[in-house]
């Protein structure tokens, strides 16, 4: 009976155990279903290279969406990398155990914080900081709704992924490594530069790719603060219209207006695919880097 | 060792060095300083607007407009939705990482292939999530309803829980398995009484983190959950959250109801640190049954 | 024959946290001599060695009394440049540790740091302290190689050259054979016999027989006191210490 009762258990667990690796495809096959009345009507270079967005004529060109959530994007990960890189470093190869303790529950919090947060506290501070200070400063007039004030917040949502995945690469280099680069008389900022960085390297670009992809899927704190102007932005300090906007602010009126769900359906899907790409190129390297230290 | 040429070369090392540090010391204090600013900003904005009627009313006519009520309806909203798909990632995770930690090798490659699918899960976007969750509602002839919700939100909180836990019993002992093998145990016994006591504070930990990311995220919630004044009373009904009504009042016009959203954020923040306060002394404290 | 002494270790003592590592520990080391610290694995030999180039100090919790002269000067002095006291000493470690780069990287590294260097004399620097090592004939034609691939005994060898080539005084090995095969071994081995012409040779081992074979005094280091020390011949075979002769003959270990 008891062994019976474990053979039925394996039997169960060994079938839920696939959901995981199915669900990733399911997912993508179900997008790619709904959005399928819109690719089979519309070419494809209409779709992904117009910016003609007005769903009531028929027109359904994602440019601006793409554009959009290439530019929070990059200027997110600009800000993003040097601060999260210089943290990490500084939190494996500096910084006392105190130090280290004391951060690590402030970025878990970080991670934990709902975006909807990130998104109020952006409404109160980000956008009059870019509207009133920062543009005047470049001469610019703006609303403060832009592509930067999108950028800064999704740097701080982005700042956990990047030195948490950073700072486990750098605890696989074995300490000897730097014991040998120290013991030649480098100092710590060349042991750091020559051996953490360099033998890392791999790993850092999988963290930042890790970064990036959770910046181009983050939708609500974007959302909130981007300003949301289906156009191509020409600088920071446009409004912008990324993709996950996009779905988020139409799924009320989509059902309503013809093809409008599949075209909102293959911008998820879009997002999905660059999203698992981006996801499956740095978990490689990070399975990679992991089984190199072991 | 110290002609003129040399000593300067050692200057120039050290002031590279320097510069780092500062630069290092800058950027911790600009990531703390980040979550300070974040938290002081919406506990100062949403303090002023607290009142008691906010956590325990539902909103009244015209609410939206700036009359009376509150927002009992998303908090209670949140916290079923919340619940529902935590128990739903546990039936789910629960079986998945023991199935890879006890039945299967630990380093096997079901269990690689398990664990680098769940890490690809846990990066798509709510967003996506939400999409998925529309679709399957679409298709089983749901409406959006606290159902649909929990489905979405389920599927968010899986691969979280599902590496959290894994982290946490992928560091059970080989002897402890197989001294409870030896004993006669079978596998699934072993699993349930052995793997799941020793690690019971850890899978807490694991299943409040999937909790606090549930009752937070917006944008799996938007296409299935729906949104409705009322408390739910069926599975059926559309509910309510806490992270959507913040979003819709900070959008209407009105500075009174945009104050609302202020102390709204400020409840989700306080409850979020709540949940990881308390997961945090979990993963501590409650460490009784746990063999190092 | 007249001796120098080149490390003046006095009334060293190191905590990690709470817990006495090493106890007042006082020793000369001499000049152009192989020192061998012996004693049974976990009696504190590595912290020794360590503490003689301030490795010690990164590690958290770590705190160390007494003083090291070299040269007659304090290295634990506040004044001291720790750079400068690590460049006069070069390290072989239990298991090579070759950094993340070429072959000819990792022996320029140090004179990289150190100095500015034209790229021809850098070259000859390179070659000068390959063929010091024994390596010269095995790499010179793929110095541009990652340093990983070459083979573990290939790898430590590699490792000497690099120490050598900043140019120390000092040769520090901790327990340098240790994940060597035989044949390897002996060649460090030999290396580091042909090495005190020139350098004071001080290495840690917890192999009776390296220690004979190698040393020309010895100190037995157990559970964090100096129990003995002298030379080499002295101490072999006339023990004054029972705990050396226990350890010597194999009672403890």
């Amino acid at each position: 009976m008891r062994i019976l009762k474990d053979r039925l258990a394996k039997r169960t667990m060994l079938v839920l155990t696939a959901v995981p690796t199915f669900l990733v495809l399911l997912i993508l096959i179900g997008l790619f279903i709904r959005a399928r009345p819109i690719l089979a009507q519309k070419p494809f270079f209409s779709l992904f290279f117009s910016s003609a967005w007005s769903p009531l004529k028929g027109d359904f060109g994602l440019l601006p969406f793409i554009m959009g959530t290439l530019w929070v994007t990059f200027v997110s990960l600009v800000l993003a990398v040097p601060i999260s890189l210089l943290t990490a470093v500084y939190l494996s190869e500096y910084a006392p155990l105190s130090v280290r303790e004391f951060t690590k529950p402030i970025i878990d919090l970080l991670a934990g914080l709902p975006s909807v947060i990130y998104g109020v506290w952006g409404v109160l501070l980000v956008v009059p900081l870019v509207g009133r200070v920062i543009a005047p400063l470049f001469g610019v007039t703006s609303s403060g709704y832009t592509i930067l004030a999108g950028g800064i917040v999704l740097a701080i949502m982005i700042f956990p992924t990047i030195i948490s995945v950073s700072l486990e690469v750098f605890s696989s280099i074995p300490y000897p490594m730097r014991e040998a680069s120290l013991s030649l008389g480098a100092t710590k900022w060349e042991t750091v530069h020559h051996v953490v960085l360099k033998k890392g390297l791999q790993g850092i670009i999988a963290a930042i790719v890790l970064g990036l992809s959770r910046a181009f899927g983050e939708t609500m704190a974007v959302l909130m603060v981007v300003g949301n102007i289906p156009r191509l932005p020409g600088s920071v300090f446009d409004g912008g219209y990324p993709l996950p906007a996009l779905i988020a602010n139409n799924y009320g009126e989509m059902m309503s207006v013809p093809l409008y769900d599949a075209a909102l359906m293959l911008a998820a899907a879009v997002l999905l695919l660059v999203v698992l790409f981006f996801n499956v190129l740095a978990r490689l390297i990070l399975v990679r880097v992991e089984r190199r230290a072991a | 060792m110290s002609h003129p040429s040399s000593l300067h070369w050692l200057r120039r090392r050290k002031l590279k060095e320097g510069i780092f540090r500062v630069l290092m010391a800058a950027s911790v204090l600009v990531v703390i300083g980040c979550l300070a600013l974040i938290m002081g900003t919406i506990i100062w904005k949403g303090l002023p607007a607290m009142n008691l009627s906010m956590i325990t009313q539902t909103p009244k006519g015209g609410y939206y407009l700036g009359r009376e009520g509150g927002i009992l309806n998303a908090i209670v909203g949140s916290l079923y939705l919340a619940s529902g798909a935590t128990v739903l990632a546990i039936l789910f995770s629960l079986p998945v990482v023991l199935y890879i930690n006890v039945y299967a090798q630990k380093r096997s490659r079901l269990a690689s292939l398990t664990r680098f699918s769940l890490d690809v899960l846990w990066g798509i976007p709510s967003i996506v999530y939400g999409a998925f969750g529309f679709i399957i509602m679409i298709f089983f002839g749901l409406r959006s309803s606290l159902l649909a919700g929990i489905l979405a939100v389920g599927l968010l909180e899986f691969p979280i829980m599902s590496r959290a836990a894994d982290e946490v019993i992928r560091m059970v002992p080989n002897e402890l398995l197989e001294a409870s093998y030896s004993l006669g145990a079978t596998r699934l016994e072993t699993a349930l009484k052995v793997v799941v006591r020793q690690c019971l504070p850890g899978l807490l930990t694991a299943v409040l983190i999937a909790f606090g990311r549930g009752i937070g995220d917006a944008a799996s919630v938007l296409f299935t959950a729906g949104f409705t004044d009322r408390i739910p009373t069926s599975l059926f009904q559309p509910a309510a959250t806490l992270p959507l009504a913040i979003f819709f009042q900070l959008g209407t016009p009105f500075p009174e109801v945009q104050q609302r959203a202020y102390a709204s954020a400020a409840i989700l923040t306080v409850l979020i640190l709540v949940i990881s306060l308390l997961a945090r002394g979990l993963g501590k404290r409650y460490t009784r049954h746990i063999i190092k | 024959m007249e001796t120098r002494t080149h490390i003046s270790v006095q009334d060293l003592s190191v905590y990690f946290d709470e817990l006495r590592v090493l106890t007042d520990i006082s020793i000369d080391i001499p000049d152009h001599k192989i020192t061998v610290i012996i004693g049974p694995s976990g009696c504190g030999k590595t912290t020794l060695l360590k503490s003689l180039n301030r490795l010690l100090d990164p590690l958290d919790g770590v705190r160390v009394g007494g003083r090291v002269l070299v040269d007659g000067i304090d290295i634990y002095d506040p004044r001291t440049e720790v750079t400068e006291v690590r460049k006069k000493m070069g390290l072989l470690s239990q298991r090579p540790q070759v950094l993340p780069m070429s072959i000819y990287d990792n022996v320029a590294y140090g004179p990289r740091i150190h100095n500015h260097i034209d790229k021809k004399r850098l070259g000859e620097i390179v070659e000068h302290y390959l063929h010091m090592a024994g390596l010269w004939e095995e790499v010179k034609d793929r110095l541009g190689e990652p340093a990983s691939r070459l083979s573990v005994g290939q790898q430590q060898r590699l490792c000497l050259a690099r120490g050598l080539a900043v140019g120390p005084e000092i040769i520090l090995g901790d327990e340098p054979t240790s994940a060597l095969d035989p044949q390897s071994s002996q060649n460090v081995e030999r290396r580091l016999i042909e090495l005190k012409e020139e350098y004071t040779v001080i290495v840690v081992t917890h192999i009776l027989r390296q220690a004979k074979r190698i040393a020309d005094y010895i100190a037995f280091l157990y559970l964090g006191e100096l129990v003995e020390h002298g030379p080499a011949a002295e101490v072999f075979a006339n023990p004054k210490n029972p705990r050396t002769r226990a350890y010597l003959t194999g009672e403890i270990s």
